[in-house]
């Protein structure tokens, strides 16, 4: 076992001399590279293509699809015109959707970490079997349920409303699952404390946890706001007002086979990316955490 | 009410309640009534019983045995791409070669795909795989000596563009699951192991792999979930719910079809049924095949 030890470090301290001899990256790093170079192209180039389409007339882009011989004679802005000064109930889709998502992302990050506490901090005799459900609720895909939940909230007369989009996913069993692993990490000693000092319960979570789980909730609000900006096939099932339709729904309503709208479809879906991408450049670490969240062992 | 407030003894259900409130309201009333209307013949919002005659249509139903075919084929398949080439890519950007400025490139391109919406991303997909020999994989097929490919006319070209829309969205966010376990693997493994004279491929295979089972457990779960339950990607790249000899059609799109348009609520119900059964069904196999169950209890 020493041995292996002693063996161990010297190969780490003699790493960095071998690394310092070498004249420049090898020709597996250079392989490698170029390699990852070439995939990282090709993953961009249905998002350079939608940015191009962005600059071409949109009925030659439906007739011909998105092609990598641009004549870049043809290429004008009047589409951003068109978005900016004729795009009837487009940024109607995009206030909308605004709004939504941050309504959603408040009251999910609000309800959800309420509700990981109870499971974090505390024991009691059912927690087991509720704690299942959450992993359980949390596999489940959405597609399985959204006919019967689609049947129920018509008979509660929830139809075609903006409640009926948040209020099933507030509790929303991934957040749930992060936000637990998190407070696990919170020493209970901040918890003794405040309740030697008198304050409730509640108290304790509002006042003295909830303040430092910014982390977590940086990266909550991410995966939680992507995924309601992005929101489709509940909202397809529940909305039937246009004046509410989100700016997925709005797009899909653009692709079809008789449009005239096709400007206004292509620069549309392009600047529903925006401020996903925007946040994205901003905030990528928080974006991997939350997408990946459910992957932490658990 | 103070009481209330601090009671350690009711204080974790009064945390937990809002989660306890939506499984009951959202998830086990709808689920439970989804059985219910299974066995019932639904008109105007009133259900019959009649019995198991909505699963005997079921099984003779051709056209619901096409769409179990068509989502188990792309489950297979999305599992046969996008569990071994994230895990190799993930591996090429572990690795202590090349340059980490362009693994941070490579690694913010693969991932910006998972940030489009489903409808974004159909939008494009259908544009870059449109008929026109100038569009962007008739191109590609030009270079290959074949097409012009009119893609989503026949089946297995229709099914690429589905596989081709998959790998796109969700090779970088595999990627980042399996890189993120990897990066648990102490360091000290390799270094040991490459002491002993094992090559790099060899380190992958009995390091690398058996030391991010549990990632890989979790990743194919959630695949089979997805592959199985998708829906909105054929929705978006045929432009609506119907595909030309119903080639696109899924089993959720079956469900969709019967349930939402054609509202023939027991008969859909059935389809749910039948779908839940067999992904629980494959997952329950799936954990307790590969141990997830024994590690659980320990």
């Amino acid at each position: 076992m020493m041995a292996a030890l002693d063996e161990e470090a010297r190969v780490t301290t003699a790493r960095p001399a071998a690394d310092r001899r070498r004249p420049g990256p090898s020709t597996a790093a250079w392989v490698q590279s170029a390699l990852l170079v070439v995939m990282a192209l090709i993953s961009l180039v249905p998002l350079l293509a939608i940015f191009v389409g962005t600059f071409q007339d949109g009925n030659e882009v439906i007739r011909r699809g998105m092609t990598f011989d641009v004549d870049l004679g043809t290429l004008s802005l009047d589409n951003y015109v068109l978005l900016f000064t004729d795009s009837g109930p487009y940024f109607r889709w995009f206030a909308n959707t605004l709004l939504l998502t941050i309504a959603q992302v408040a009251g999910t990050l609000l309800v959800s970490s309420f509700v990981a506490y109870g499971f974090a901090m505390y024991e009691f005799r059912t927690k087991t079997l509720w704690f299942i459900m959450v992993l359980l609720v949390m596999t489940v895909p959405f597609e399985m349920l959204m006919l019967p939940l689609y049947v129920q909230v018509n008979d509660m007369g929830l139809a075609d409303t903006y409640t009926v989009i948040v209020l099933p996913f507030l509790a929303s069993a991934v957040t749930i699952f992060f936000f637990r692993q998190y407070f696990l990490g919170i020493p209970k000693e901040i918890i003794e404390a405040g309740r030697v000092d008198g304050v409730s319960e509640f108290g304790i979570f509002f006042r003295l946890v909830l303040p430092i789980t910014r982390p977590a909730m940086a990266a909550m609000a991410i995966l939680n706001g992507m995924l309601c900006w992005n929101n489709f096939l509940w909202p397809l099932l529940v909305l039937r007002s246009p004046d509410k339709f989100t700016l997925p729904i709005g797009l899909n309503t653009l692709l079809t086979p008789y449009g005239n709208n096709y400007e206004l479809l292509i620069i549309g879906a392009f600047f529903s990316l925006i401020p996903i991408l925007i946040l994205f450049l901003a905030f990528q670490r928080f974006f991997i955490e939350g997408i990946t969240a459910g992957a932490v062992k658990g | 009410m103070k009481q209330l407030l601090y009671s350690k003894r009711l204080a974790p259900y009064l945390f937990i309640l809002p989660f306890l409130v939506t499984l009951a309201v959202f998830w086990v009333v709808p689920l439970g009534r989804s059985f219910v209307m299974s066995t019932q013949e639904v008109l105007y919002g009133q259900g019959t019983f009649i019995g198991l005659d909505n699963y005997e249509r079921l099984w003779r139903d051709r056209i619901f045995w096409q769409a179990l075919f068509n989502s188990m084929r792309y489950m297979i398949l999305t599992l046969v791409l996008l569990i071994p080439i994230p895990l190799v890519l993930a591996a090429l950007v572990n690795s202590s070669i090349g340059s980490a400025r362009i693994k941070g490139f490579f690694k913010a391109s693969m991932f910006v795909p998972a940030l489009t919406s489903v409808v974004v991303a159909g939008i494009v997909f259908r544009l870059i795989f449109a008929e026109s020999d100038s569009a962007m994989m008739n191109q590609v097929a030009e270079i290959f000596g074949f097409g012009p490919v009119r893609w989503l006319r026949s089946d297995l070209t229709g099914l690429t563009a589905l596989l081709a829309i998959a790998l796109w969205r969700w090779t970088g966010v595999n990627m980042m699951y399996f890189l993120a376990g990897m990066q648990a693997i102490p360091t000290e493994y390799y270094e040991a192991a490459s002491i002993d004279g094992a090559s790099k491929f060899r380190q992958f295979i009995h390091i690398t792999i058996p030391n991010i089972r549990p990632t890989i457990v979790y990743v194919v779960t959630i695949s089979v979930y997805g592959g199985l339950a998708m829906f909105l990607e054929s929705f978006m790249l045929y432009a609506g719910n119907n595909s030309p000899n119903n080639q696109g059609l899924t089993v959720v799109g079956y469900l969709y079809r019967k349930g939402i348009e054609e509202n023939d609520l027991g008969f859909a119900s059935a389809v749910g049924v039948v779908l839940l059964v067999i992904v629980m069904t494959i997952n329950i196999c799936y954990l307790a095949a590969s141990g997830t169950f024994k590690k659980e209890a320990a």
